[in-house]
């Protein structure tokens, strides 16, 4: 596949110009198809840097052409790659779903800033997964932030999407300054922002107090911004109250996009024996992420809103790759990064079709929607094929991606954990169940409007076209588990040092 | 106790972002929380700056280096350069950047506050809480 270094600046550059194009079109047909013409190069320029890197390159990119410890380096290997091709395919999707489906939700004369927002907050995504400049990693996380905070504000013809994007605003913010504060320690310590440059320096100054204050502050911020069990009161108003377009792509990208970080700090940087030998990160993860997951599985029954369900749905699989993630050996990474992947396309999924609902029905209101699948027959099997792969029912993308975790556990030794794993999954049964029985097998008000026709093409083709991805993925799982044992084995290796680190420039 | 106060650069960045912190938890009105938010950003900017300056460091401009020549000192002829130690700008390039994502943030924020109050009425949260709450009630009701 062709390839050329420059893709990786690309990648960046393309959408931040292709949003103030959008604002100074302010048309919303052209804007959208500005969105789209550029989300589609990117898409093409990610699957290309993915086949490179999964040669067992790894890209390097200097910004300015500035060598790396003085200036801004862009570095790519396995996890970046597959997580950039992920984020800006779920963006085009979603892009292609949303033109229909905010013309509902959004006034017209704002689609434009939508769009630009859209682009913008795909620029901090990606420059977050592509940067290996850990103050860069701040600045594009404020960058999506900010305009993840004015997406979810657009959907105002609900009010309380406002109060949802405020809270979020200072939650968010909190975190984000804890990440800086964390960021500031570590070059205190070192004396780079260089993330490789750090990772080097580290070890001689491992046991100062800066250091391990640093890791403290960065570990917050990221639970904060991950929506980890303690402190996601954040998160299931966002999804509930947002766009749902926008609810599906915060869903699929943001949170994973600060599994990343967590990934690339705590295993690249700090390394995985500092982080999970020397200061015990796993103690904290495991047993947060284990209350989390089974915990907010209990929450989602109780849920009467679907887009709530799905919000505590998607909580506790932050729990679950968590978990994956603090057993610190080369399966649970693995496993956690499958889950990571396949939770994106399942997600987004279950939010479209969610949206789809909402779109013709205007409630998602699970009381409200009995026996839809006669109207909506489409629809609602994608959202049962997606539920069951969220389940893990064999045959889906779930199932792989429950597999590996469970066996991850077990190799780990911890069979309690494999126990609550599975129970948890058993709750998902429940509340994805409670959902299907009432589109399939309840009747009642809801098909009096038998008038309600099936959600348009152009919103059912990006909901299939992440289904059969799903589906595929679970038929035929070497794919995803490939590109995670992968990623995983390169992140754990001790990384390829910069050769050409000069001098202490402190 | 005199070593605690030598860093009393480190004093102020805890009890500045403290300060802020605890605003932003204990009080309810939107606007303090910004105000909370914004001091709380303050104090973390005060760290970088700090962690920048050199001891006897100057300004990070270039200076001619002064010439001593001074014939009374056992050294020869040749001129000594003095050097100059410079505190390092990068913290506070930085620090920069974070500055304008703070102003930004909090412009959005007071908008989001704007927008908030247009819609209920109130910028207390426990107003807004019982307004979303009897707003759901009534939905409960037409059921």
């Amino acid at each position: 596949m062709l390839f050329n270094n420059h893709f990786s600046v690309l990648l960046i550059v393309l959408p931040l110009m292709a949003a103030p194009i959008c604002v100074i079109l302010r048309n919303p047909k052209a804007s959208w198809l500005v969105a789209l013409i550029s989300n589609l190069i990117i898409v093409l320029l990610s699957l290309s840097l993915l086949s490179h890197v999964l040669n067992g390159n790894v890209v390097r990119y200097e910004l300015g052409g500035w060598a790396a410890p003085t200036g801004i380096e862009y570095y790519i290997d396995g996890i970046n790659a597959v997580l950039i091709s992920i984020v800006s395919i779920i963006s085009l999707v979603t892009l292609i779903y949303s033109k229909q489906s905010i013309r509902k939700e959004i006034a017209t004369p704002r689609h434009y800033l939508f769009y630009a927002g859209w682009l913008l907050c795909l620029t901090g995504l990606l420059g977050i997964l592509i940067t290996g400049d850990a103050f860069n990693v701040f600045v594009f996380l404020e960058i999506s932030s900010l305009s993840m905070y004015m997406l979810i504000a657009l959907g105002s013809e609900r009010r309380q999407a406002l109060v949802a994007s405020f809270r979020y605003l200072i939650l968010g913010s909190i975190g984000a300054s804890f990440i800086l504060l964390g960021i500031g320690f570590l070059y205190a310590a070192t004396g780079t922002l260089n993330m490789s440059d750090i990772a080097e320096r580290l070890p001689l100054v491992n046991n100062s107090r800066t250091v391990i204050v640093g890791f403290s502050f960065i570990t917050i911020g990221l639970f904060i911004k991950t929506a980890m069990f303690p402190v996601f009161s954040w998160l299931p108003n966002a999804y509930q109250f947002a766009p749902s377009a926008v609810s599906a792509f915060l869903a699929g990208t943001a949170t994973k996009v600060s599994l990343y970080i967590f990934l690339r700090f705590f295993y690249h940087i700090f390394g995985t024996d500092y982080s999970f030998g020397n200061l015990l990160l796993g103690d904290v993860l495991l047993p947060l992420a284990v209350i989390g997951f089974f915990v907010m599985s209990v929450v989602a029954i109780f849920q009467t809103d679907i887009r709530r369900v799905l919000a505590y749905s998607s909580i506790a699989q932050i729990g679950y790759i968590f978990a994956a993630i603090s057993m610190a050996t080369e399966q649970g990474l693995t496993a956690g990064i499958i889950h990571i992947i396949n939770h994106a396309f399942i997600k987004t999924a279950l939010f479209i079709s969610v949206g789809c609902i909402l779109y013709r029905y205007g409630t998602a209101n699970i009381n409200q929607l009995n026996g839809i699948i006669k109207t909506m027959p489409w629809t609602c099997a994608a959202f049962i094929v997606a539920g069951f792969s969220l389940i893990g029912v064999p045959l889906t993308a779930g199932f792989v991606s429950k597999w590996y975790l469970v066996s991850a556990a077990i190799d780990s030794g911890w069979w309690l954990i494999a126990v609550m794993i599975l129970t948890s999954s058993l709750m998902a049964i429940i509340y994805i169940g409670r959902i299907v029985e009432v589109f399939c097998f309840k009747t009642g008000d809801a098909t009096n409007s038998l008038k309600v026709k099936e959600a348009p093409f152009s919103m059912l083709l990006p909901l299939w076209f992440l289904i059969i991805v799903s589906v595929y993925t679970g038929i035929n799982g070497d794919v995803v588990v490939d590109m995670a044992k992968f990623s995983a084995t390169q992140l754990l290796d001790s990384l390829p040092s910069l050769s050409n680190s000069i001098g202490n420039p402190l | 106790m005199v070593e605690w106060l030598a860093l009393y650069n480190d004093w102020a960045v805890i009890v500045i972002m403290m300060a802020g912190f605890y605003i932003m938890i204990a009080r309810y009105n939107l606007v303090k929380k910004i105000i909370g938010l914004s001091i709380f950003q303050t104090g973390i900017f005060y760290f970088y700056v700090g962690l920048g300056k050199v001891e006897n460091g100057t300004a990070p401009i270039f200076l001619e280096p002064k010439v001593i020549d001074d014939s009374t000192t056992n050294i020869a002829a040749g001129a000594v350069e003095q050097t100059i130690i410079y505190s390092n700008p990068l913290p506070h390039v930085l620090i920069l950047t974070a500055i304008v994502v703070g102003v930004a943030t909090m412009a959005l924020g007071l908008a989001l506050i704007v927008r908030i109050y247009e819609k209920y009425g109130s910028i207390e949260e426990d107003d807004i809480q019982a307004i979303d709450n009897k707003f759901i009630c009534q939905l409960d009701d037409k059921k």
